[in-house]
């Protein structure tokens, strides 16, 4: 089938228009990143006309940087690990059984989804706080509290995503092994995990994603000791002084992990999404 | 949620799964066997349990108590009193039912214009993407950088591009190409709206794309062949071919991003640093506000059990409409 010349330009004017107001905010983010505090303080250039590194260094010191890093890091690593191993389980159950109670599941596993995370915020809020006055269990204001909320928040869509992926791996596999006297363990373990490795990878990065990003929950359940990057970004706003380009800089470094990882496996994405959403 | 088009069906691939729910099932051998899918689902259930249907449950109780600050501490003391709070905060003769009301017809104003103008760039990408080209990979990875970004990295980028004295915009439009005499505000006022649409449309329109594109791997290309051998121009064959074929996905699509965008938090928190102007005071950033700026926590959860209910009766007529729409298709 050929192109036509109407549709080649339609297609270059779409994809010009497209490209520009994706591109320019990052190149906006990545340009003001190199600019010494007073070029961006001083009205707007669009060219770099002292590039400087030195933004990246001072980031670490106007906000205790380091720490919501790592605070970000082990909360959303465990989130995103937990969240996949609790979701690789229940969607071999999903998978491969047919139980009372498989349908309801699936719905209200997605449908939570969809629910406005400020009705889920009030009550989880005082739980916290009133689990911790009741037992000394300290989730409020702990990094252990954002684990268990976050991994939660990664399980619909996990589940949802893997559940294709099972199904799309025959179940001859799993009959073979099974007359080889195989248990249902080993069989999610040797045969099932091996083929659906990649869409194991996507559902990690997307936990990670999911739990490195979310703002509503970290603004209220951290402390200075517990913040995560969602919040911390925000310290670069002073009473004072606006750090633009501190800020700027700080955004490029918590962003390129997981725009890479993301853009590495985004075929996966569409690969679960084309199984799991597409019917 | 209730269909067929979201609920993760199994056996989908197997050529003969006409209705997988009857297809014999995989025979349990002992009672031991048959306990296995709830052990496989227990940990899921457990933190489902604890972190979504429990507090659905306690919000549902705390907003008919009278949970303000002074027993915001204990809430054992917190005296019930029913409805009262619902009472008061929908009573849209009052000033809180008032300012709920103004809220809410700019969430929905935003849901609508946001969620619409995401859906038309992501169909405009999937489908100029469709045939392969130099440089289209690139392309795709490029149009998919916003959705990856986190949400605060992007939305602080576009607070610097909007501020008055410093912002790309302004720059732009005033000293570059003179349009207004006047460097407007866009983060306060009337034009903070728009602001927060465009920042949400570049945020979700990635998500559009992603999920249309991989609709359009679905539709075979043997039924464009054939209808530009019926002499189909580009717009028929969008049409009559690509829209029919991307209608189950569309479904599942605009009601996903209905119901985020219509949720939205993060957005305006990050943009206007957690004061937003009443021109763009989105619902959840109303309750948000309004329950930690008083400490009175029964009615910002009976406001919260107010948007969830309008929000699956919303999504159960959506339901059922397009539902039917498709009976009368078959």
């Amino acid at each position: 089938m050929r192109e036509t010349a109407g549709e080649r330009w339609g297609r270059r004017i779409v994809l010009t228009l497209l490209t520009l107001f994706v591109v320019i905010p990052l190149y906006v983010m990545v340009t003001s990143a190199v600019k010494p505090l007073q070029d961006v303080q001083n009205g707007f250039t669009w060219w770099p006309s002292r590039p400087t590194l030195q933004p990246f260094v001072d980031m670490w010191s106007t906000v205790p940087l380091a720490r919501y890093l790592v605070n970000s890091l082990v909360v959303s690593t465990i989130a995103a690990v937990c969240s996949v191993a609790v979701a690789i389980f229940a969607a071999f159950a999903v998978s491969r059984y047919r139980f009372r109670g498989r349908g309801v599941f699936s719905v209200t596993v997605l449908s939570t989804q969809m629910f406005p995370g400020i009705l889920f915020l009030l009550p989880l809020f005082l739980i916290y706080v009133n689990l911790g006055n009741a037992t000394g269990i300290e989730l409020y204001a702990s990094r252990t509290g954002l684990v268990i909320t976050y991994l939660t928040f990664s399980l619909p869509f996990s589940i949802w995503m893997l559940v294709g992926y099972f199904d799309s791996i025959p179940r001859g596999l799993d009959e073979a092994a099974q007359v080889d006297g195989a248990g249902p363990l080993r069989i999610l373990f040797q045969v099932i995990l091996p083929a659906a490795v990649p869409g194991v990878v996507a559902v990690t990065v997307y936990a990670f994603m999911t739990a490195w990003g979310e703002v509503l929950f970290a603004s209220v359940m951290t402390d200075e000791g517990s913040r995560t990057l969602a919040v911390g970004l925000q310290g670069y706003s002073t009473q004072f002084n606006v750090y633009w380009n501190q800020i700027m800089a700080a955004s490029l470094v918590v962003s390129i992990p997981v725009v890479v990882g993301f853009l590495a496996l985004q075929r996966y994405f569409v690969a679960g999404l084309t199984a799991g959403a597409v019917k | 949620m209730a269909t067929s088009t979201t609920a993760p069906d199994a056996d989908r691939r197997e050529p003969r799964a006409g209705s997988p729910a009857r297809r014999p099932a995989r025979r349990p051998r002992g009672p031991r066997r048959s306990l296995l899918p709830y052990l496989l689902l227990a940990p899921a259930i457990v933190l489902e349990l604890a972190i979504h249907v429990i507090p659905m449950v306690v919000g549902v109780w705390m907003s008919m108590l009278e949970l303000t600050q002074f027993h915001i501490r204990d809430w054992s003391t917190a005296p019930f009193i029913g409805f009262e709070n619902y009472r008061a905060t929908l009573d849209l003769n009052s000033a809180a039912g008032k300012e709920l009301l103004h809220s809410f017809w700019i969430t929905l104003a935003y849901s609508v214009l946001s969620v619409g103008f995401a859906w038309l760039l992501g169909i405009s990408a999937a489908v100029v993407l469709q045939r392969p080209f130099r440089g289209r990979a690139i392309l795709r990875a490029l149009f998919l950088t916003p959705y990856a970004l986190p949400v605060y990295a992007a939305v602080i980028t576009w607070s610097f591009l909007l501020q008055r004295d410093t912002g790309l915009v302004n720059h732009v439009l005033v000293d570059q190409l003179g349009l207004l005499g006047e460097r407007p505000f866009w983060l306060i006022g009337d034009n903070s709206f728009w602001s927060l649409l465009v920042v949400s449309v570049w945020r979700n329109w990635p998500f559009a794309f992603l999920c249309l594109m991989a609709g359009l791997q679905n539709v075979p290309g043997e039924m464009y062949e054939a209808a530009a051998i019926d002499g189909a121009g580009f717009w028929r064959r969008l049409r009559s071919v690509t829209l029919p074929m991307l209608r189950p996905v569309n479904l599942v699509l605009l009601l996903v991003l209905f119901l985020w965008t219509f949720n939205d938090f993060n957005t305006p928190f990050v943009l206007f640093g957690g004061s937003a102007p009443e021109q763009a005071d989105l619902i959840s950033i109303h309750i948000y506000r309004s329950s930690f700026k008083t400490w009175d926590f029964g009615s910002g959860s009976a406001m919260s059990v107010a948007l969830l209910l309008f929000l699956l009766v919303v999504s159960a007529v959506y339901l059922l409409i397009t539902n039917r729409r498709r009976d009368d298709h078959a």
